[in-house]
């Protein structure tokens, strides 16, 4: 899982019948200082996220399964707003 | 999940079987803003995405829940055509 922070969000009207319902945002992965890395992804949301929110999501064929039964065709999903973190140096 | 934009399409007569009447299009990741980046890729469509369209493309073997693909060997298929993004900074 990698954190994150939610920077925006895509609106999609014709889409795959699983995904309907369901909020897709855009996310971008943070370093442990809050620094922006690597590329920004569209991840579904299962939490209740919002734009501005730190949040951590997961990859791969689990992000679907907060949507069981439904297969929803998903490749990143949030699964937890993140209140703080602390990481020692 | 990627944002793309849709570039050109595959003609592919001799194929697996299971990809028999599937559409492939070729796909070129954008980020947020909409600049392009990265690398081309071919995706199925399952949304009758076209040539100049934004897309939403689901990668890895979350592409399978994608309608109509299960057991299907892909690994990017399109499950959302784009009508805006939106970014808060």
């Amino acid at each position: 899982m990698n954190l994150a922070r939610v920077i925006g969000d895509v609106v999609v009207t014709r889409k795959d019948e699983n995904l309907h319902g369901l909020t897709l945002l855009i996310v971008q992965p943070l370093t442990p200082e809050r620094e922006p890395y690597g590329k920004p992804l569209v991840a579904v949301d299962s939490v209740g996220a919002g734009v501005g929110e730190e949040v951590f999501f997961v990859r791969g064929k689990e992000a679907s399964f907060p949507f069981h039964t439904v297969e929803a065709p998903v490749d990143a999903g949030i699964v937890g707003i993140v209140d703080e973190w602390y990481v020692e140096r | 999940m990627l944002l793309a934009k849709i570039v050109g399409t595959v003609v592919a007569t001799r194929k697996d079987p299971r990809l028999v009447s599937n559409k492939l299009l070729v796909a070129r990741p954008i980020d947020p803003r909409g600049k392009a980046e990265g690398s081309y890729l071919v995706a199925v469509d399952t949304v009758d995405a076209g040539v100049g369209e934004t897309v939403l493309i689901v990668s890895g073997s979350s592409a399978r829940m994608a309608s109509g693909m299960k057991d299907c060997p892909v690994d990017a298929a399109i499950v959302g055509i784009v009508d805006a993004i939106e970014i808060a900074e």
